[in-house]
């Protein structure tokens, strides 16, 4: 009697595409070791020193970091308010229920692509380049960066609302900015709200490097102490990055909570 | 009919939600002087646009290895090494962070909780500049703050998925007569395999832009040609340099993406 059995295949007996996936990973794995050079010393009295400052920090310092710490605040906040007032024409722009053209969409979605490709630090060496040392470098780099990262939270927003009250405010003779104000808006209103506080938090914590490139905010600081190898200052900022970043995180998750 | 009479609170709250972010907006702008732009930040832009548009194609590859094609391989190699690394690290903290018991005082996870939120928020630069002083200037430094700093969100991400899962097969191994450790490996691990690969291939995107940035400190890299390009105004070089951050995370994220897709 003929086997009911299916055959199993060459290649599935031999799990050769999972054998030559782990092959093709630990060859990459030899290259990128090959290529980053991991074999050399690794002088831990060094790293200990470090480290050993570290725990021991400099509590006078505190006074010294609060001013720079609350102008990081106001970059994030300054900066993702521009970005968000940019990004709500794109997103609607980028939206298939809005934008019915496929090209012109097209065109929207690769340029934010663009946008979001670029790394925030790198938008901050850029900035600096441009506008010179200071909060402005860091809010431009901000801008740009929560610009890229709220049209896509926005727009994958808007696709997903009903299209019922858009057809019916359509029917009735409505134009395309009435339509957007009194049938997307209310739909999206609160999404938008809780992915701005979203993109604040990522913000909040981005703009306390961005100083280290010369764009504001207590970046500064941490380029300053470690040049100076002052470890046990480095601490102090280190320590008030994450307290502000705990409590910006925690108020901003209360309040999405709220909105949800 | 009787109306539901709102409290002066709900009548009012409106108002005061507006005017407490009016006030808030209004300290952040207070705080930024926004006119203190470089007179000559037009033609800078110009000068940069320019480049995008006619890069120095002569920088992509040279052959001498302090080309365009080495460095973002060299960027590369640090994000996926260091992705790797992380990820085999994070497992550990992932179970100690991983709250699978109910009740309001669970110290083993909020102490994983704790350690995994250090990790995330300490700046990743900062960690460069450590390794840096440990091993010297290069990509190593760039490979061991990536896999450190990479802890604290796959670690995170790592315990959420563990937190998730169904814990039916465990009990089920453990009843039969097998140890906690047949419990992990037979029950729990191939059941959150599949979203520590998702997780770790989109970290991997993460830090291919890291990996990208930490040349700026001198942790190898990309970003070292990109930081130098920009200081003695090479704009044609910085366009190029530019074009090939942003080809090679598209590309990234793309390939990264339909793995994924694959996987879920």
């Amino acid at each position: 009697m003929e086997s009911l059995l299916p055959e199993r295949q060459f290649s599935q007996k031999w799990h050769i595409k999972g054998l030559l996936t782990v092959v093709l990973v630990i060859l990459i794995l030899f290259g990128s070791g090959q290529m980053t050079g991991v074999s050399t010393d690794f002088s831990w009295d060094q790293f200990w020193q470090i480290l050993i400052k570290m725990t021991q920090p400099d509590w006078s310092y505190v006074s010294a970091i609060v001013t720079p710490i609350l102008e990081t605040i106001q970059m994030a906040l300054v900066g993702t308010l521009l970005g968000t007032i940019i990004a709500v024409p794109f997103s609607l722009l980028a939206a298939r229920n809005i934008m019915k053209n496929a090209v012109a969409r097209g065109v929207i979605r690769f340029f934010l692509n663009l946008v979001r490709a670029l790394p925030d630090l790198l938008l901050a060496a850029l900035f600096v380049a441009i506008v010179g040392i200071g909060p402005m470098a860091g809010v431009g780099a901000l801008t740009v960066f929560s610009f890229g990262m709220i049209s896509k939270l926005f727009y994958e927003a808007i696709e997903t609302i009903d299209d019922g009250p858009i057809e019916a405010l359509t029917a009735a003779g409505a134009n395309s900015i009435q339509t957007i104000v009194f049938a997307v808006v209310p739909q999206v209103f609160n999404q938008f709200l809780s992915y701005f506080l979203y993109t604040l938090e990522i913000n909040v914590r981005a703009s306390t490097v961005l100083g280290y490139l010369g764009a504001g905010g207590v970046g500064l600081y941490l380029s300053q102490t470690l040049s100076l190898f002052r470890y046990d200052r480095t601490a102090i900022v280190i320590l008030a990055i994450l307290v502000v970043v705990i409590i910006v995180d925690g108020i901003s998750n209360r309040l999405r909570e709220a909105l949800a | 009919m009787q109306l539901v009479k709102q409290s002066p609170w709900q009548r009012f709250r409106p108002w005061v939600i507006t005017a407490v972010v009016v006030l808030i907006f209004a300290w952040a702008f207070s705080g930024i002087p926004l006119a203190s732009v470089k007179p000559q930040a037009l033609i800078i832009t110009k000068a940069i646009f320019h480049g995008l548009f006619h890069p120095d194609w002569s920088y992509v590859y040279t052959g001498d290895g302090e080309d365009l094609v080495t460095a973002l391989v060299e960027t590369l190699a640090i994000a996926f090494l260091g992705t790797f690394i992380s990820a085999i690290l994070s497992v550990p903290f992932a179970f100690l962070a991983a709250r699978t018991k109910k009740g309001f005082f669970t110290p083993r996870s909020t102490l994983g909780k704790v350690i995994l939120t250090i990790v995330r928020v300490f700046p990743e630069i900062v960690l460069a500049i450590m390794f840096i002083k440990a091993v010297g200037p290069g990509a190593y430094a760039g490979v061991l703050a990536v896999s450190i700093h990479s802890i604290g969100m796959l670690g995170k991400l790592f315990s959420e998925a563990v937190e998730n899962i169904d814990r039916g097969p465990n009990e089920a191994i453990v009843a039969a007569g097998g140890s906690a450790l047949d419990g992990l490996t037979l029950a729990t691990l191939p059941a959150v395999m599949p979203e520590f690969m998702n997780y770790t291939l989109y970290r991997f995107e993460i830090a291919v832009r890291s990996a990208a940035i930490l040349g700026m400190v001198g942790a190898g890299g990309i970003g070292a040609p990109l930081i130098f390009a920009l200081q003695t105004r090479q704009w044609p070089k910085v366009g190029i340099i530019l074009l090939g951050i942003i080809i090679m995370v598209t590309v990234i994220d793309f390939l990264s993406g339909q793995l994924r897709k694959k996987l879920v």
